[in-house]
């Protein structure tokens, strides 16, 4: 198992590396069957709420790069992932660089050429993108219609490429292809590893740091600038506000990291087999063990461990003081979790830090291995090292289930990262906190920061309790009185 | 020629489930794939008593493509019905199951005697627009549940209203109940389908109509036709949403005329209101005519229905002169030459020149060829903001893609709605030096 950055597709997680969408059991459980067996096997649903597809992480990521086009080959409500522009605008601005040869186009694809194909109106499109706007390379997003119809996306590229002397890249994020919509962000990777990635010239002080964001919430961005200060290195924030020119060098980069490895694990191994860059597989950096692994991993690259210790030792007399008292009052709070794989088993610890017992912990979907076959670290870390086993489900953002499980345990606070989730806590009288941002828990200043806001969200929960009384839950009593899995089939 | 749509400021016919959703406690059941609820579950909605993630969906993959996902389907409705707290269930179709070939009429007839209406729409994503996609909902709940219904005699007074399309646009709820507002006003009884605590006792109450009230170009225009037919309900289509005295007083007099209303006391509601109105603009009218950088040109570049509006209320109310307006939600081409003639008798014959467009690019281009005598007043989406940077012109955001500021249930429509709208829009003049 590896990844070929050279190959047409990059394949779902599904197939690659034998991730789920279904599980209901306990951490253990789920711990022991990965050790033993390799893979807890998938449970299907016969009933299920909408999740999310591919194509709207695989074709989001890619428009968060500033000098791009996107030609989205499908229906017009497929591209209605166009309206981040105004939103990746905002960032770009507030960093002070450039978008405005940034695109998102749709060849807008109707009943006829469902019967007909599309393809010559797809390769006008991208040379008229192209002539628009100038962008440095421009991706080609699939739709489940242009994957039906058999659109050989490849077919085009050629042409398209001599025309227009930039890169034209497919990124095959069909809707139907993977029910776990993280296989998008691989298939962009793999797009921008084949199609974008330049062979390094040089080694650069650089470290390509994979998340979602550039930092900007609570000016993290500036906190990151100070970290890699210490050990002679510089960000490449990937990919909210990257360019193209960055994305070419990303093989000359000391080291690569991340604050989420559901996210980055295909981007970090792929740069890492091809070009050597190490991955740096710490704990992500939520959180005190978390900020504490990545900063000592990374230190070791370069040689710096006790540069680093200097710089860590100078930020604990700041923070801990402060985050030794939340710790007091958090402890023996009961949590729910629901989050992705890998931002879930983080926090865990985190809460686990604070003294907090976790009732429940439910990821959105379950990655057993990475693409090189290691283990995620911190589902590893939280399996090895939890005080207590609780109960673990693997739950494709279905609502029907985490409201069902909140509804018996009835913890002192939920806190989840997606869209819509928390507020449904709220809506039975539980205070919710959404992680929203990944720096949200980032170092020792996170840690203090996410602790008092647990703590306030739990005191005060005037808020909670006034919409809780005047909102109900669209779910039957019946169902509220069923087990959380049993529409989840058995094997 | 070179299909393109750039900057798209609409979504498929799947967008209808938006629609569906604004029927209080009615349930949208989606057979497509997982990521199309997300797509276009519309602009700023949010959650609600149901979200995006908490609607039923056969999340297709590549089983169903290959075996076809009518079993996916039944599993899906069938717990649909123990698990959702719903009043009517609405199956809608995505381009995956259609191209597959699922017969979701089929699946649909097998949960007729349930209890709960349960109807099929067919709204793949290659098909149509949400509005057309809207227009296709609406037809589905006449065919297959209205016209079930016992047959009650009609209510006198009471009007069925029309028009807005839930949650593609922000302001359609408030919208909603503006034009509830207004109809009240004439002592008649106002019937909206949509929005808050309205549900199923009011879907079961359209047969029931004195009258029909469109108010909108052309979205709905089908399905007054078919209520008129299956029914016999008359209806009045009005297309101008009406913002400001002007316009407000103009559907005032058109609705109550339809009615056959004593036009005695409607002059005396119209009366009071722009004596009202009146008073408001006196108290700010320097604001909006002594200064430097307000605008005396504009364009719109949005739904067809909210161009008609503003170009109405900016000209024939407040005086301003159009350049062209770009109707940009694929207007479908039997009704384009209606809707231009719309644009041709303002006040003082004034005319204004249609574009109808879903190519972003293009209406940037002749925007910035065009001459504003000043500073261009750009109405349209938030795709509108950069152009209107780059012409240091002022600019209003009043449809999808919105993301400008927070919408709960304000409105531009009636005599304070026009009020808001000037508040909004001449807030500008203390933005900038003056």
């Amino acid at each position: 198992m590896a990844i070929d950055v050279k190959s047409k597709l990059c394949g779902s997680r599904e197939s690659r590396i034998g991730s789920i969408t279904g599980y209901s059991g306990t951490l253990h459980e789920i711990g022991q069957e990965i050790a033993c067996a390799g893979c807890p096997s998938e449970r299907k649903r016969c009933f299920s709420q909408a999740s999310a597809c591919a194509s709207g992480c695989a074709l989001a990521q890619a428009a968060e790069i500033n000098d791009v086009a996107i030609v989205h080959h499908g229906p017009s409500g497929c591209a209605a992932i166009a309206q981040v522009k105004p939103a990746f605008d905002l960032l770009a601005n507030a960093i002070g660089r450039d978008r405005s040869s940034f695109a998102y186009t749709c060849t807008d694809m109707t009943e006829a050429d469902t019967v007909f194909g599309a393809i010559e109106n797809l390769k006008d499109v991208v040379i008229e993108t192209y002539n628009r706007y100038h962008p440095k390379a421009i991706f080609i997003g699939a739709s489940c219609v242009s994957g039906i119809i058999g659109e050989d996306l490849e077919g085009i590229i050629e042409d398209v490429r001599d025309i227009t002397g930039i890169p034209v890249a497919p990124i095959h994020c069909e809707g139907f292809k993977s029910q776990i919509w993280a296989s998008g962000f691989d298939a962009t990777y793999h797009a921008i590893l084949k199609y974008i990635v330049k062979p390094p010239q040089k080694k650069t002080n650089k470290v390509n740091i994979i998340g979602f964001t550039a930092g900007m919430a609570w000016n993290t961005r500036a906190d990151i600038i100070r970290l890699l200060d210490v050990l002679g290195l510089e960000p490449t924030f990937l990919l909210a506000a990257s360019t193209v020119k960055e994305l070419e060098h990303l093989p000359e980069a000391t080291a690569s990291i991340t604050t989420c490895s559901t996210l980055s694990s295909y981007l970090g191994i792929g740069l890492e087999t091809a070009y050597g860059v190490p991955f740096i597989r710490s704990l992500q950096p939520h959180g005190i063990t978390g900020y504490e692994d990545l900063a000592c991993q990374l230190s070791k690259v370069v040689g710096k461990e006790a540069e680093m210790e200097a710089f860590l030792q100078k930020e604990r007399n700041v923070y801990l003081p402060g985050i030794e008292k939340i710790k007091e009052q958090l402890t023996d709070k009961r949590v729910m979790i629901a989050m992705g794989p890998n931002l879930g088993a983080n926090i865990a610890r985190v809460l686990q830090e604070f003294g907090m017992k976790i009732e429940h912990l439910t990821a959105w979907h379950f990655d057993k291995q990475y693409d090189d076959g290691t283990r995620p670290q911190a589902l590893q870390y939280l399996i090895d090292h939890s005080p207590e086993n609780f109960t673990y489900s693997v739950n494709h953002l279905q609502n029907f289930e985490f409201m069902n499980i909140l509804n018996t345990i009835k913890p002192d606070i939920f806190v989840s990262r997606h869209p819509d989730s928390a507020i449904w806590a709220m809506k039975i009288g539980i205070p919710g906190y959404c992680v929203y941002d990944e720096y949200n828990v980032f170092g020792y200043k996170g840690t203090l920061r996410f602790g008092k806001t647990l703590l306030d969200l739990i005191l005060n929960r005037s808020f909670t309790e006034n919409l809780s009384k005047h909102v109900r839950l669209p779910y039957t009593d019946w169902w509220m009185r069923q087990k959380p899995d049993a529409f989840l089939l058995a094997n | 020629m070179t299909k393109i749509l750039d900057e798209p400021r609409y979504v498929c016919a799947l967008g209808a489930s938006q629609t569906v959703l604004a029927i209080h406690r009615a349930v949208p059941v989606f057979h497509s794939g997982s990521g199309c609820a997300a797509r276009v579950s519309g602009d700023g909605s949010g959650t609600g008593y149901l979200a995006t993630n908490t609607l039923p969906c056969s999340n297709i993959s590549e089983t169903e493509v290959v075996f076809g996902g009518e079993g996916k389907l039944r599993d899906i409705m069938s717990n649909s019905l123990r698990v959702i707290d719903g009043d009517l269930f609405v199956v809608l179709s995505g381009c995956t199951t259609e191209i597959v070939g699922d017969d979701i009429e089929q699946v649909v007839s097998e949960f007729q005697d349930t209890g709960k209406p349960v109807i099929a729409v067919s709204t793949p994503g290659f098909k149509g627009t949400n509005y057309e996609g809207h227009e296709w909902v609406i037809d589905a709940l006449i065919r297959q549940y209205l016209t079930r219904l016992p047959k009650i005699e009609k209510i006198k007074g009471l009007v069925n209203i029309w028009g807005p399309v839930p949650s593609h646009d922000p302001y359609w709820l408030g919208d909603f109940r503006e034009l509830e507002n207004l109809v009240r006003e004439l002592g008649l009884t106002p019937n909206v389908v949509f929005g808050e605590h309205r549900g199923i006792e009011n879907l079961n109450k359209v047969p029931l109509a004195e009258f029909n009230l469109l108010v909108s170009p052309w979205v709905g225009l089908s399905n007054m036709e078919l209520l008129k037919t299956t029914f016999g309900t008359p209806y009045l289509h009005y297309p101008t949403l009406p913002i400001g005295a002007h316009e407000s007083s103009a559907f005032l007099r058109a609705v109550a005329g339809f009615a056959g209303l004593d036009p005695e006391p409607v002059e005396t509601i119209i009366a009071r209101h722009e004596e009202e109105y009146y008073y408001y603009i006196e108290r700010s009218v320097s604001v909006f005519f002594e200064n430097r950088t307000a605008s005396k040109m504009f364009s719109t570049v949005t739904t067809s229905s909210r161009a008609l509006a503003v170009a109405k209320f900016l000209i024939n109310d407040f005086g301003l002169m159009p350049n062209k307006q770009y109707l940009t939600e694929n207007v479908p081409v039997e009704h384009q030459e209606r809707i231009a003639g719309y644009f041709k008798n303002f006040n003082y014959r004034i005319k204004a020149e249609v574009v109808f467009s879903t190519d972003g690019y293009l209406i940037h281009k002749q925007i910035e060829e065009e001459y504003f005598a000043g500073p261009p007043l750009i109405v349209g989406s938030i795709f509108e903001k950069q152009i209107v940077k780059k012409l240091s012109g002022n600019f209003l955001c009043v449809s999808t893609p919105f993301q400008q500021k927070v919408v709960l249930h304000s409105s531009y429509v009636g005599y304070h709605g026009g009020l808001k709208f000037l508040e909004d829009l001449y807030t500008g003049v203390y933005q900038t030096y003056n």
